[in-house]
């Protein structure tokens, strides 16, 4: 039987939501129903899935969810979802009992009995959560709402810590802090099943990570690449513009063997200026190398080399599982490849040891081409390049009178990742998230 | 540099250079480095590679001992034979050494484990 859930996302990267787990759900090619039509106004999905192990599989990859919930019931007011809940324990048809509209606002929402029952023996440790969501409540407030739910049949002991049975009750006020209803939009009320990767976020923070430069990939959105790359154990993926190799850490810890390129020989040796604000020298173990034995994962690392993008290095039948990278821009580095403006120009052979070579304007929609090329030449079929992309937006502010201003956006957050899925015939397609 | 990324490697960037494999290995330090061993992935990996030129790159630098020099059929079975490849292709480290394109002899300098494929802007012109 399908099984009705609750994906709570983080109201973060709301831009990336859907890509990742589009990417997520067909790389374990999972089935979903939508209940509720998602939109990225609200921080939560209301699925169907063929298993509980689906979704666990899901949230062993989502950054971006924070947790999921098996759903009981939902209703539009906390009275409401009261007498759902009291009329799920008489519900003996062993289904559903609903009244389904695409727009949510149905308040029927009534649950067989035994997927209450179930969680209820006197065996079964338990503790109900109360959250909600951009309205704060005190402890003895909450405590209050959890006595509210004193009919349900829980026989077992409450247990704070770790308990067998986690029962989460949420109130939805909305995403608005400055616009809070005195009523929640909407309650839900549930089993918590499994957290999404929230913590990973931590783990592999950049303010900890011994190795970073000044283009540093943060570790939300280096996952969430890695995801949208649809990178599995044993995969073999290239970076061709590794810098730091942020880029590799998330893919490594998906199981994905990292090899990587970049025109910069100081940054592959880490000798360029050390990026933390206060350090003098970089350190001993500052290497690409040594951040993956921080995240005990160097047994994945392959090779980083010193090498120009816009000339072929690897053999021409060598195909990638996935191809993850963030080219330069020419805004915070040059984009630039070897080269020099003058004609017949040699260099001595004494000249030649620790030579730098002199460079040239590579031009983004010149090294875009080269890179959209090499990815339909190296990428297994079916397989995606996961890169970023510049955009310039134009934004317009009111103030008074209408005055016009035109911004260069940064990058990063503002900006849309493209995932170019490689097609049969070679074809690749950018798809802009933005 | 392991093994493995010398498999793959060419040194096409030289003009005029049409395959520019496989680069012969010159090695002053060699260090061996534990891997963790996988054997999906070598698995996976094997039929990607030109086994002959593995087995002589590992054969140049005096690490082929025990390493066939052809592939049997139903190599995936073969465990020990797995856990050697994986010892070759992951584990053998040139530190310190070069690489001799074939067709030009250009040479390309390998330090810490890094090889460094870059042109000057002389040869790029
Ligand atoms: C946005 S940064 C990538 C940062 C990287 N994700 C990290 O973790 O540090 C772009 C990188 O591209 C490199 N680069 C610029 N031009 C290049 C070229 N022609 N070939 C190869 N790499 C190049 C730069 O040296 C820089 O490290």
């Amino acid at each position: 039987m399908w099984r009705r859930y609750l994906m709570w996302f983080a109201q973060e990267h709301v831009d990336f939501r859907h890509a990742e787990m589009q990417s997520i759900l067909s790389l374990f090619n999972i089935q979903i129903r939508y209940i509720e039509k998602p939109c990225i106004q609200k921080p939560y999905w209301i699925v169907e899935l063929p298993s509980e192990d689906c979704l666990r599989k899901i949230a062993s990859r989502s950054v971006l969810i924070k947790n999921c919930i098996e759903l009981w019931s939902r209703a539009r007011s906390e009275i409401q979802l009261h007498k759902n809940l009291q009329n799920s324990l008489k519900n003996t048809s062993g289904t559903w009992i609903l009244q389904e509209s695409m727009n949510g606002t149905s308040d029927l929402h009534v649950c067989p009995k035994e997927m209450i029952e179930t969680y209820c023996s006197s065996k079964k440790t338990f503790k109900v959560d109360v959250e909600t969501f951009c309205k704060h409540y005190t402890m003895t407030e909450k405590v209050k709402k959890i006595e509210g739910f004193s009919y349900l049949p829980l026989e077992g002991p409450v247990q704070l810590k770790n308990p067998d049975v986690t029962l989460s009750y949420i109130e939805f006020y909305g995403t608005d802090p400055n616009n809070v209803p005195e009523e929640p939009y909407d309650v839900f009320f549930g089993r918590w099943v499994v957290d999404g990767q929230r913590d990973l976020i931590q783990v592999h923070s950049l303010k900890k990570r011994h190795f970073i430069g000044n283009t540093s990939m943060d570790a939300q959105l280096s996952i969430i690449m890695a995801n949208q790359a649809q990178v599995k154990s044993g995969d073999v993926i290239l970076d061709p513009f590794v810098g730091s190799g942020s880029l590799f850490v998330s893919a490594a810890h998906f199981g994905a063997y990292v090899w990587g390129s970049d025109i910069d020989f100081m940054m592959l040796h880490a000798r360029t200026r050390p990026t933390r604000v206060g350090q003098k020298v970089r350190t001993k173990e500052e290497s690409i190398r040594a951040n993956m034995k921080q995240y005990g994962i160097e047994s994945k690392y392959l090779d980083v080399l010193v090498s120009d993008f816009s000339l072929p290095l690897w053999r021409d039948d060598l195909k990638f599982d996935a191809i993850i990278t963030d080219p330069p821009y020419g805004v915070r580095e040059p984009t630039e490849k070897i080269g020099i403006e003058r004609d017949n120009y040699t260099l001595t052979d004494e000249h030649l040891v620790n030579h730098i070579p002199s460079k040239v304007e590579y031009g983004l929609p010149h090294m875009y081409s080269d890179l959209l090329n090499f990815a339909a030449k190296h990428l297994e079929m079916g397989r995606r390049l996961v890169c970023w992309y510049p955009l310039v937006r134009e934004k317009y502010f009111s103030m008074g009178e209408i005055t016009r201003r035109e911004r260069k956006e940064k990058r990063a957050e503002e900006m849309a990742a493209n995932a170019a899925r490689k097609e049969k015939e070679y074809q690749n397609r950018i798809s802009d998230n933005t | 540099m392991k093994l493995i990324t010398h498999n793959m490697l060419t040194s096409k960037c030289i003009k005029g250079v049409l395959t520019g494999f496989p680069l012969a290995i010159n090695a002053t330090d060699i260090k061996i480095k534990e891997v963790d061993f996988n054997s999906e992935f070598i698995t996976r990996v094997i039929p990607k590679l030109d086994w002959e030129v593995l087995w002589c790159a590992a054969n140049s630098i005096g690490h082929s001992d025990g390493l066939p020099k052809t592939i049997e059929p139903k190599f995936e079975e073969d465990e020990e034979f797995l856990k050697k490849a994986h010892h070759v292709l992951l584990e053998i480290e040139v530190e310190e050494g070069h690489l001799t394109c074939p067709e030009s002899g250009r040479q390309f300098p390998i330090s810490k484990g890094i090889p460094n494929m870059l042109l000057t802007e002389a040869e790029v012109q």
